[in-house]
């Protein structure tokens, strides 16, 4: 496979702060690749170094085997959908998505003719006439995605562009991000600080704290096996349980990951720990009780048949032996 | 018992306050009257009855205004004389408005991309100054600056440019014997006046464009001059044209600095200076004022068939 972007210890500091901190890594062609973590944490300044908004205060990032040192973003095989859309006002849909071929000094008939192919992949077959203003919010975010597709680029940045959309039309557009991806077979780099839409829709991902990649691989790999405890409270806010509680388990001695849906609730001696239900949330399709086990919190996700428990009262816990996960690093 | 508690106070002001609340078009009827008013009647009134003049004539051996209607004022103004007035001082409306948009839009382009904190302050002082001061002693110094004796000859003189200045003076029409008595001299002085106006809208224009659309333009492969010509330039283009109402209908009625620097002859303003004053013809002053409005309602409109608000 190749390697469609290759960062190689790449910083990007500015003044003090270090929004990007010494990260490598590689995204391989044709995948679907998600950078994941709360604001602030490098995520957005690393899709800005790929497509050059922005430029490395140290390190090389290669596009494809090639440099991007001193190339401008357009003169880069990348197009960004980006987190606002940023489609031109002034121009009418149709207009919008033809810019890129039109700036590349395509046929007026001939940029049309694609641009109105590429609405219909969006499916705004109908809207090509109209002003980006008159457009809802998810119509405007198929355009942008028109917009840079029309230009077949080899890797598609997209930044956080399920930000503004209601939870209905995210779902929606997840999906069909996903199969886009899967039909044009290009490289897709997206930015969420959402860990559901990059777990259900990512190949691979990276996890981004404070400018470094904590952890990368398959969404099941970082689901369940959590590298760090940030990475087990940030994906899935799992229970991350300390070395002397897991120990008296007779676990390892390190921080380990425990996920709430896979401990239930027991009364009898089968019990692993027994603590007091602190609250309970009602989640919808099912609950979160908050259990206090010693001096830590449990949280705990009983399956939706089990009968709840009452707050104060004591319960038991426990979970089979392969759920306790034990983390490498703090 | 009554569901909302009533206000303790009901004072004839809280009365009034929910007076107002109930009927929120009554606030707004009586917060526009006054200037309505005041925009009809001084504005609008003397606007018509400038239209009514220009529909009189003046008779030729008496004098007398004759209160007929009648189009002949307007005839006059195609006399060879009153014509060569109105080319020239819309020629050079036109050419102080396409030279302080060429002046202003990079001024006003690093202030509303660039410019941050105090820089940015600094860039309104430096644009609103010139409007502090009086417009008088700005043009009586640009006289001292234009003239033979004045700073641009010695200037110009010390790096042994003067057969340039000559050459420039020269040329027929727009050159004469200094820069004070020339057209280049008048051009000059309207531009410096005037270019605030241009500043100002356009900056405040390019302020409004998103930064990320700059980028978006440059990831779907634009050049930076592709960039400016389909998309910071469209998006502009209504505060240039806001720019350019100010800077071309101020030159086409000033009356002042034609006067004052430049050759000796007339402009609109200064005709019709000229006719409602010494003259004592004031159909046809009337007729001249109305001159610019035609011109700018023209310009308006070619303007917004041209789409130049389409993006507002």
């Amino acid at each position: 496979m190749t390697t469609a972007v290759e960062f190689q210890n790449v910083s990007r500091h500015f003044g003090s702060i270090k929004a990007v901190d010494d990260v490598s890594l590689k995204i391989e062609e044709g995948t679907f690749f998600a950078m994941l973590g709360p604001s602030g944490s490098g995520k957005t300044t690393c899709l800005r170094l790929i497509s050059g908004f922005d430029r490395p205060t140290e390190g090389h990032i290669q596009i494809f085997g090639e440099t991007s040192e001193g190339i401008p973003p357009n003169r880069r095989s990348v197009n960004t959908v980006f987190q606002d859309y940023a489609l031109f006002p002034h121009l009418n849909v149709r207009d919008n998505v033809a810019y890129g071929l039109m700036v590349k000094g395509e046929a007026k008939a001939s940029r049309l003719k694609q641009a109105d192919e590429m609405l219909a992949l969006v499916k705004l077959d109908d809207y090509g006439d109209r002003k980006p203003a008159q457009l809802s919010g998810g119509q405007r975010q198929r355009v942008a995605l028109a917009r840079a597709l029309v230009n077949r680029p080899r890797v598609l940045l997209l930044d956080e562009p399920l930000g503004a959309l209601d939870l209905k039309l995210r779902e929606q557009m997840q999906d069909e991000l996903k199969s886009l991806q899967q039909a044009l077979g290009i490289t897709f780099v997206f930015v969420t600080h959402d860990q559901g839409e990059a777990l259900s829709m990512a190949d691979s991902l990276a996890v981004f704290n404070e400018g470094k990649i904590v952890q990368i691989g398959t969404p099941q790999d970082v689901y369940q096996r959590p590298k760090t405890r940030f990475v087990a409270d940030f994906v899935g806010s799992s229970n991350v349980l300390p070395p002397d509680l897991c120990a008296q388990l007779g676990g390892e001695s390190k921080w380990s990951s425990l996920r709430p849906e896979s401990i239930s609730i027991t009364e009898d001696a089968t019990a692993k720990v027994s603590g007091t239900v602190k609250g309970i949330r009602y989640l919808g399709s099912a609950n979160r009780v908050a259990v206090a086990v010693a001096d830590t919190e449990i949280s705990v996700m009983p399956s939706a048949s089990s009968p709840l428990p009452e707050i104060g009262q004591s319960i038991g816990l426990t979970w089979s032996n392969d759920a306790l996960h034990s983390m490498d690093e703090e | 018992m009554s569901a909302i508690d009533q206000p303790t106070s009901t004072s004839f002001l809280n009365r009034m306050s929910d007076a107002f609340w109930r009927r929120p078009k009554l606030l707004l009827a009586l917060m526009l009257a006054p200037p309505l008013l005041w925009l009809g009647m001084i504005y609008v009134g003397s606007l018509f009855s400038l239209l009514i003049q220009s529909f009189f004539s003046i008779d030729e051996f008496s004098g007398v205004i004759q209160y007929e209607f009648t189009l002949k004022t307007y005839g006059e103004l195609f006399r060879p004389a009153n014509y060569d007035i109105i080319i020239r001082t819309t020629l050079m409306a036109a050419a102080v408005t396409v030279a302080s948009a060429i002046v202003a839009f990079p001024v006003a382009y690093y202030a509303a991309r660039y410019a941050r904190g105090k820089i940015k302050a600094l860039f309104y002082l430096g644009a609103m100054l010139p409007l502090w001061s009086s417009y008088l002693v700005k043009i009586y110094a640009w006289k001292l600056i234009l003239a033979k004796e004045g700073i641009i000859n010695w200037i110009v003189d010390g790096i042994g440019l003067t057969w340039l200045l000559k050459a420039i003076l020269s040329i027929p029409v727009i050159g004469g014997n200094s820069l004070s008595v020339s057209y280049i001299g008048t051009f000059l002085v309207f531009l410096y006046v005037w270019l605030p106006f241009m500043i100002l809208p356009v900056q405040a224009a390019l302020e409004r464009v998103p930064g990320n659309l700059l980028e978006a333009s440059g990831d779907l492969g634009a050049s930076s001059r592709q960039t400016f010509t389909h998309v910071i330039f469209p998006l502009a283009l209504p505060g240039i044209v806001a720019g350019s109402i100010f800077t071309f209908s101020l030159t086409l009625g000033d009356y002042i600095i034609p006067q004052i620097v430049g050759s000796s002859r007339l402009f609109i303003g200064q005709a019709v200076f000229a006719h409602q004053g010494t003259a004592g013809n004031i159909p046809l002053a009337a007729a001249f004022a109305v001159v610019p409005i035609l011109i700018m309602a023209l310009y308006l409109w070619a303007a917004k068939r041209k789409g130049a608000f389409d993006a507002l």
